[in-house]
């Protein structure tokens, strides 16, 4: 149950972007920008790290809506799961190998994070940019997953729900609200 | 020594901000909404919150910038501040603000860790439903503030001296503004 009087029926973040239209605004437009509008790395890419964030929080909501978007954009669930389970056996870029280990130290605490690892994805062919936004990903999820644990909101499990909302959020990305009626909770 | 090739000119976040100017834009507007935007919790009460979170994150960028305009805000009462950082329970605020600062250090180790008797605390000493959203929600953006500026390497100046200065004007003049001074944004309006 949520910890404070929430708007019923919204899931996970839904319910506090619906609380607190004010903050939800520029919250939505950073997740856009990072994981939507074009850039060097795929929106399935930048899903990916996102979930793998979301993941290593244990965030139930985020990993599921960011996961669904992650396969929607890439045509695959497996991908998704191997990324979640093991990220290093997956069939993914070596570059975003070296990306996820960057997410994860960020994730962690981001003064884990060495001239080492940076070498080793500029080596793979990141670029500072692509270094950057990894980094912030990474760290805007270590806020969007609080913010959900956080309040307590509902976190649904129902697959169904989650593949929709993947679709929204890989066709129309993070400006207008992916969950667009009240589930059964 | 930043990972990346960051303006050299600036240093924590500001770095950040301005090697991504697009990104920057809704960080600062979360941040002036949160803590310079119209709230029942004080701005020097939503400045220590982000102090106290910044601080449990080891980002010397942040909690030293924060804290500085913690002080600037509640009259020049640096000791307070930093009372807050080492042992909030002791130090001379509410137990309001001290039941949020318990909400709000759970939610920067992990935000499963609110649990309802956190929430009924708070609420019996008179926080509101709103009070408890900004509070995990400042304590939430501010993990990915920290985040953000040590990820990237960024410089972090020990001295106090230019926080103090600095400190004072962002208190005066709100974080969008003062971003707009070197990030070359228009100025948007608190929405």
């Amino acid at each position: 149950m949520p910890h404070i009087n929430l708007p019923e029926g919204l899931p996970g973040i839904s319910a506090g972007f619906a609380y607190r239209p004010e903050t939800a605004k520029p919250m939505r437009e950073l997740a856009h920008l990072l994981l939507h509008e074009p850039n060097s790395l795929s929106a399935g890419e930048r899903e990916l790290i996102a979930t793998y964030v979301s993941s290593r929080n244990c965030t139930t909501f985020c990993v599921m809506s960011h996961g669904a978007a992650a396969a929607r954009h890439l045509g695959s669930d497996s991908i998704v799961e191997k990324v979640k389970a093991d990220f290093l056996s997956a069939p993914i870029s070596a570059k975003l190998k070296a990306l996820l280990v960057i997410a994860g130290k960020v994730q962690e605490d981001g003064k884990l994070v060495t001239e080492a690892d940076v070498q080793a994805a500029r080596v793979l062919g990141a670029t500072d940019m692509e270094i950057h936004d990894t980094v912030l990903i990474a760290a805007a999820f270590s806020m969007y997953n609080r913010y959900v644990d956080g309040l307590g909101t509902i976190q649904p499990s129902d697959p169904e729900m989650y593949a929709q909302m993947g679709k929204h959020l890989a066709e129309k990305g993070y400006t207008t609200p992916s969950v667009r009626q009240p589930v059964e909770v | 020594m930043p990972h990346i090739d960051l303006p050299t000119e600036h240093a924590g976040i500001r770095s950040g901000f301005a090697f991504r100017p697009d990104t920057a834009k809704p960080m600062n507007e979360l941040v002036e909404i949160l803590l310079a935007g119209p709230s029942t919790l004080s701005k020097g009460e939503r400045e220590l919150i982000a102090t106290y979170v910044s601080s449990r994150n080891c980002t010397h960028y942040c909690h030293s910038i924060h804290g500085m305009i913690a002080a600037a805000h509640l009259g020049g009462d640096e000791l307070l501040v930093k009372q807050v950082k080492t042992d909030f329970m002791q130090a001379q605020i509410s137990p309001k603000l001290k039941s949020l600062l318990v909400i709000a250090g759970k939610v920067q180790q992990d935000g499963k860790l609110v649990k309802s008797e956190d929430i009924e605390t708070a609420r019996t000493l008179g926080a509101t439903d709103m009070e408890i959203h900004d509070t995990v929600l400042i304590a939430a953006a501010f993990c990915m503030y920290n985040r953000y500026v040590d990820g990237l390497g960024t410089v972090q100046p020990e001295d106090e001296a230019p926080y103090r200065e600095r400190g004072r004007e962002v208190a005066q003049k709100g974080y969008v503004r003062m971003s707009s001074e070197y990030l070359g944004l228009e100025p948007v309006g608190r929405s």
